[in-house]
């Protein structure tokens, strides 16, 4: 038995009457890739924002590597390697390309209260900036400012910002959102890639992607978690067709 | 050489160039032409320039608009101005208790204010303004309402501060290093997490960033900025009262940033100089279109702020073409 | 005990001046999302118009009313020319907007009406004193304020919670989107929003002009106390900005009152008569930290 790398225990977050995450427990185990699936409003957000410390439950904790995190605020948890991209695209629009990633390299270099040295001729966060680029694919765009990235090219920038700190566990949070079938192809095959060697838990729409890429699945329907095991298992039970994949059913199978 | 030269070859260094040079030679020209009230005029705008660089570094730099700067002014001043009526007048013990003074109230305002956002974060650095001004203004044995005349502080055997020429230059000197600083300030590690968090506080916060820990510290290092502009101007008059902080002062600052260009590294500079070139070309000009018009000259200078606001944000800066770097 | 009581009344009267001033104010931040500085303009100008009314119609009651319509055609014009522009805009353009705006109303005051102060008198029929208890005396003038200052909160009350209009408002403070989808006309409900607060801004102005003086600035010391007030009531909240004003006008008026006699058991008398009326200041502003500690979006404004 792996000791799991993120654990929720009984988690639990009220909106008014609303109960948006309902006594949630999952687990995400070094190395692998855990999806997290379920309809519009199954509260998928909800629950990663308590992950990453932006809304605090009101009941259960998170450990992570080791430790109990549910109070920690959100530059604590990144500092213990737990590393988010975001639903919505979010970089720094004013930066180009090459100092987004540079900046995310910095935070994990200790401190920032430095204030004559030079930060554009840095090359001790510049290098592995470029090297966190090439990784994405994204070397050739290094000098571009990222609000003229295309749309694809962000979402690639995201996860190399995520990337940069090396940390042990990646949040992400539909990385293929709004993106084309190739651009699709190629974030597909960089997760791949990335497989074994980093614990990855996917939030994701896109279906086919999620069975192609997940060790295991969670299924949360109105903020409970109805069923998690392997692609196979998630196929062939019964509760989660009629519950979630509902009509697509021919389809995912 | 050739390196330093470089800049010069564009028409923005070059103009940057020839500001700085003429306010370099400015007693010598002011000597020459007769014109002791341009030297008058000249510190100001110097010593104005410092207060809006150090506003310029967490309005411009940073975002955050804060509506309180000058009482950056007010403490610096009332610092040396205490001290001097208590018979302390050693700039060498004045100028350090000014600055402690200005960073210890930044930082516990700083770490109020910061909590907040958008008008919150405006209102709240305004009225924790007021708060001091109310104060100075019911300092009976500093003045209150009327505010103190003061001799000038002494650094005895290097510098008289009630020479003209010396102090200007000393305030030159001061200008100079600011921008030296807030021009390696706004290209370090601190001044970009700093300009991260313009852009995308939630991001930087994900990244890893402690934000408020950053801004605080900005905030602190903006308000040391703000009081050595008080001792100044303090100095250059022999004299601090309420009216120095006043909250028309801090809005006049901030008309100085936005004028000059935000987030620039010489904007605060221009701002600070088409400021009070237009005050005082406006009066002239109106009266030359109509004697006795020139005494109410914010009734045009107040629409142009509204015209500044909603057509030319980005400044005289932006004027001079794309910035290198 | 007596003077307590009066006391408490200033305080409660003064309150409600300052409710007047900030309910304009948290109305135009709440649905606009507007920080609008030039509102103690609109607070003068309201007193200036009611001087001039006051001397044509040679009536403090006919002037005064003529001045309402006044001040809200001027919110309405201000609001046409300038504002409109500036919802879509960030809260630093508005603010150097705005700025801009008071320093052309203060200066165009002192060019028509020339820099020295002006006084509206007491009007007759208000010129003595009502006995609010047996053997307490309290001046008509001041009385009349709270009572009409109480009607207009009232009337507010019931504009925000009763009818259509203070539906789009409500809706409009917690969702500006919402209001466009019910295919409202914005433009107009702004405008006409804009030109109530003037209105009120221009009442508190000209109701305080007997009891303080008409003056050049009168609306920017006051401004800044409404904007502390609204940002401890809450911005948008019209409940939280009567509270607040309360709690201010209480602090400012018994802190005047009370505070000479308590500094005088350990200060000269004079350097107390000074200090008294900086440190109610002083602890209004106090309030507001202590309530932005606790909660950093005011006591009833929305938290996210």
């Amino acid at each position: 038995m792996v000791e799991p790398l993120l654990r929720t225990d009984r988690l639990v977050k009220r909106f008014g009457g609303l109960v948006a995450t309902d006594t949630v427990s999952i687990d995400v185990r070094p190395g692998e890739i855990h999806a997290l699936i379920g309809p519009n409003g199954a509260g998928k957000t909800t629950l990663v924002s308590q992950l990453t410390g932006n809304l605090a439950p009101d009941a259960g904790t998170i450990h992570f590597a080791g430790r109990d995190v549910t109070r920690l605020p959100t530059h604590a948890r990144v500092r213990l390697g737990l590393a988010r991209s975001f639903q919505i695209t979010s970089v720094l629009r004013e930066f180009t390309a090459l100092e987004n990633v540079a900046l995310a390299v910095q935070a994990h270099a200790g401190h920032s209260f430095r204030f004559l040295a030079d930060v554009r001729r840095d090359e001790t966060l510049r290098a592995p900036a470029r090297q966190g680029l090439d990784a994405v694919g994204l070397g050739a765009r290094a000098d571009t400012l990222a609000s003229a990235l295309s749309h694809g090219e962000q979402r690639q920038l995201e996860i190399a910002m995520a990337l940069a700190g090396d940390p042990k566990l990646l949040l992400l949070d539909e990385p293929m959102a709004g993106m084309g079938g190739e651009e699709s192809q190629r974030m597909i095959g960089f997760l791949q890639a990335l497989k074994g060697k980093r614990a990855i838990l996917l939030i994701e729409h896109d279906m086919d992607a999620v069975f192609q890429l997940a060790d295991r699945i969670t299924v949360l329907v109105y903020g409970r978690a109805i069923a998690s095991g392997t692609p196979d298992e998630i196929r062939a039970n019964t509760e989660v067709r009629q519950a979630y994949l509902g009509d697509e059913t021919a389809e995912v199978a | 050489m050739a390196g330093l030269l470089a800049p010069l070859r564009t028409p923005r260094g070059l103009i940057v160039a020839l500001i700085l040079l003429v306010f370099a030679v400015l007693p010598l020209l002011t000597q020459a032409f007769d014109q002791r009230y341009l030297l008058s005029i000249g510190t100001r705008i110097v010593i104005w320039s410092i207060a809006a660089i150090s506003l310029n570094m967490i309005l411009g730099y940073g975002g955050l608009v804060s509506f309180g700067h000058a009482v950056f002014f007010g403490i610096g001043g009332y610092a040396v101005g205490i001290l001097a009526a208590n018979g302390l007048q050693s700039g060498w013990l004045q100028w350090p208790v000014a600055i402690a003074a200005s960073v210890l109230w930044a930082a516990l305002v700083g770490a109020l204010s910061l909590r907040t956002r958008g008008v919150y974060f405006i209102m709240i650095t305004l009225a924790f303004a007021q708060l001091v001004y109310y104060v100075s203004a019911g300092l009976e044995a500093y003045g209150a309402d009327d505010g103190l005349n003061i001799s000038r502080s002494r650094f005895d055997g290097l510098i008289d501060l009630r020479d003209k020429a010396s102090f200007y230059w000393l305030c030159f000197v001061l200008l100079l290093g600011t921008l030296w600083f807030c021009g390696r300030f706004a290209n370090s590690r601190f001044g970009f997490v700093l300009r991260g968090a313009k852009s995308n506080d939630q991001r930087m916060m994900a990244l890893g960033f402690p934000v408020f820990r950053y801004r605080l510290a900005a905030f602190t290092l903006s308000g040391a900025f703000g009081g050595l502009a008080g001792i100044l101007l303090a100095n250059e008059g022999a004299y601090v009262s309420p009216a120095m902080m006043s909250w028309v002062k801090s809005g006049d600052l901030i008309v100085i940033v936005v004028l000059g260009g935000m987030g620039t590294l010489f904007g605060p500079l221009y701002g600070t100089i088409a400021f009070f070139v237009l005050e005082e070309s406006l009066k002239p000009l109106l009266d030359l279109v109509h004697k006795g018009w020139g005494e109410y000259w914010q009734i045009v200078f107040g629409p142009m702020l509204v015209l500044i606001a909603l057509y030319a944000r980005g400044g005289i800066d932006s004027l001079l073409g794309r910035r290198h770097g | 005990m007596d003077y307590l009581l009066i006391q408490m009344l200033n305080g409660v009267q003064l309150g409600l001046l300052m409710f007047l001033l900030a309910a304009g104010l948290t109305l135009t931040f709440g649905i606009m999302d507007l920080v609008n500085l030039a509102h103690g303009s609109l607070y003068m100008m309201g007193a200036y118009l009611a001087w001039t009314l006051i001397g044509v119609t040679d009536s403090f009651f006919l002037g005064a009313l003529l001045a309402l319509p006044a001040t809200f055609l001027l919110g309405v014009a201000v609001e046409a020319v300038v504002m409109r522009r500036l919802y879509a805009r960030d809260h630093l353009d508005q603010v150097l907007a705005t700025f801009g705006l008071i320093l052309f109303f203060n200066e165009l005051v002192r060019a028509v009406w020339g820099p020295a102060g002006k006084s509206i008198a007491v009007p007759a029929f208000l010129a003595h004193t009502v006995e609010i208890l047996p053997g307490v005396l309290y001046p008509a003038y001041r009385f009349a304020i709270i009572v009409v200052g109480a009607l207009v909160a009232l009337l507010l009350a019931w504009l925000v919670a009763r009818t259509r209009l203070g539906m789009l408002i409500r809706a409009g403070a917690s969702n500006r989107r919402m209001i466009a989808a019910l295919g409202v006309n914005i433009e107009l409900l702004f405008s006409l929003v804009f030109g109530l607060g003037a209105v009120f801004a221009g009442l508190a102005g000209l109701m305080a002009a007997p009891i303080s003086s008409v003056k050049i600035g009168m609306g920017d010391d006051i401004l800044i106390l409404a904007f502390v007030i609204i940002v401890i009531g809450g911005i948008g909240s019209i409940k939280g900005a009567f509270v607040a004003a309360m709690v201010v006008g209480q602090i400012d008026i018994v802190g005047r009152a009370f505070l000479p006699d308590f500094l005088k058991t350990f200060m000269s008398s004079a350097a107390a008569s000074s200090a008294a009326p900086a440190i109610s200041q002083v602890l209004v502003y106090v309030l507001m930290a202590g309530v932005l500690v606790w909660r950093p979006t005011g006591l009833f404004g929305q938290r996210n």
